[in-house]
């Protein structure tokens, strides 16, 4: 069983590390990594802007956010990839690749997701702040852009990296609009060796572990980081255990 | 092209029963699965809370696979590899009884167990140990305690988690459309191909998908009214 896997693996590496690459599109695991790093990279500042407008009194801004974030978080991925693979060549009167698709459903979804991150961050902040930076003179976009934001993107840098963990999981869903990923990637093989099924879907399982294991563990090793700093070296006692609560009178 | 017309899907009696069969399932598969995720996420708190240390070390890696590798990549192993390592006589007897959506609400319920029993340790990490100690001081067992006394405030504080997790279960269902089961998204793909009527379509489906995930939420924020306490923190 393990030796099926490792023939596998060395039959197929450059398969699922980058596709069909230098002779066809990037696929395998490199394009969805670059897939979510993108997805993160210009879903970041759109959720800032919907937090923003999901705070403000303006109904304007409030309602339009408002929605979004409520569609988002009630629409299976999958029904917005199938509405963006239908209505983006629509609106700009030409085919695009799959990647693209992938790409423009998950910076609306992870921005709307995103958005609540970043709004708790502002809100956890406490009214106070704002009301200190007005007092010394500053404006609303002022306060925002030199006191709020830089403490509240601060606090929200794990939630970044495990919202960057869901996308690389979520990415694997370009597999039903044929996007060439890495789980598309391990379709292909399974197609060819057709008899080994277990070990190909092993070795996916696997793969996608290894990779958002060891994010995961860095987020969690950032925010006990990031907890310790905004404490101050004075606090910090420790966190309540399981045991402590299940021990024997 | 046609005009907007949502009744030109509606109306005709094919369209709408592949849509209202396609949505009978996907919230046969949404409740199956739940039932299956709770009930399991229960059995892998009780372990976890065990004096064992094995049964903790079980659980956590249970819990570390289930939450680190994609939903679509657990739903894919099950319906394409573990399937075939089982014995031609079950495999026979599951395909003749709808395999696609039995290992659909196995695999969906699997994953959302470790995400719900995550939620409950959680909740039950915030009770204050003093309960617990109260509890055992009134007399209670180790169990009596947690039925009386810790699990209804677990659960009040694990709750805004457990909804949050139910909808994006509900919400997972369509991946099992991957693996071939005809639920709603799967159902819309087909009425699509067959009326070119996609705006309208998907449309439907997303109205019926958000609807159900509003209510869920809404049921979520009854349950949390009702469960608060006069002067509780």
């Amino acid at each position: 069983m393990i030796g099926d896997i490792l023939t596998i693996l060395r039959d197929n590496w450059l398969l699922l590390l980058v596709g069909q690459y230098p002779n066809g599109p990037l696929g395998g695991f490199a394009a969805t990594l670059l897939l979510s790093a993108l997805s993160i990279a210009l879903a970041f500042p759109l959720s800032v802007l919907i937090a923003l407008a999901r705070l403000s009194r303006n109904p304007l801004l409030l309602w339009p956010s408002t929605v979004l974030v409520y569609v988002a978080r009630g629409v299976p991925l999958l029904m917005l990839i199938l509405w963006v693979y239908f209505m983006v060549p629509l609106l700009i009167g030409a085919a695009v690749p799959g990647f693209v698709t992938m790409l423009v459903t998950l910076v609306l979804y992870e921005g709307a997701f995103l958005s609540e991150v970043v709004r708790g961050g502002i809100v956890a902040l406490g009214r106070g702040q704002m009301e200190a930076a007005r007092a010394l003179g500053q404006s609303y976009p002022q306060a925002l852009l030199y006191i709020i934001l830089p403490q509240a993107l601060y606090n929200v840098i794990p939630s970044l990296i495990s919202q960057f963990v869901s996308t690389i999981k979520e990415t694997t869903l370009g597999y039903v609009i044929n996007v060439p990923e890495l789980t598309f990637a391990a379709n292909q093989i399974n197609n060819q060796l057709l008899t080994k099924p277990f070990q190909v879907f092993f070795l996916l399982a696997i793969i996608y572990y290894a990779v958002c294991w060891t994010l995961t563990f860095l987020a969690v090793r950032l925010e006990r980081r990031i907890a310790r700093r905004r404490a101050g070296p004075a606090a910090a006692p420790a966190p309540l255990t399981v045991r402590q609560l299940t021990a024997e009178p | 092209m046609h005009g907007f017309d949502l009744l030109a899907v509606l109306s005709n009696p094919d369209f709408a029963r592949m849509l209202w069969r396609g949505a009978l399932v996907t919230l046969v598969v949404a409740a199956g699965s739940w039932c299956l995720a709770m009930s399991l996420a229960l059995v892998l708190l009780s372990l976890r809370l065990a004096p064992v240390r094995i049964g903790d070390r079980l659980v956590a890696a249970y819990v570390s696979y289930h939450r680190n590798v994609p939903t679509l990549v657990q739903l894919m192993l099950w319906y394409f590899g573990i399937a075939s390592l089982l014995p031609d006589a079950v495999q026979y007897w599951l395909n003749d009884h709808g395999a696609e959506t039995i290992y659909g609400i196995l695999g969906l319920g699997l994953c959302q167990a470790a995400y719900f029993s995550e939620d409950l340790r959680s909740g039950l990490r915030a009770v204050p140990p003093g309960q617990a100690e109260a509890a055992r001081a009134l007399g209670h067992g180790f169990l009596g305690s947690l039925r009386y006394v810790l699990m209804p405030q677990a659960i009040r504080n694990a709750l805004p988690a457990l909804v949050n997790h139910s909808v994006s279960l509900f919400k997972n269902s369509s991946l099992t459309m991957a693996i071939g089961v005809s639920e709603l998204t799967h159902a819309v793909k087909e009425v699509e191909n067959l009326s070119f009527r996609t705006f309208e379509t998907y449309l439907i489906a997303t109205i019926a998908y958000l609807a159900v995930s509003l209510v869920i939420m809404g049921v979520g924020a009854v349950l949390q009214w009702r469960g608060q306490v006069m002067g509780a923190r």
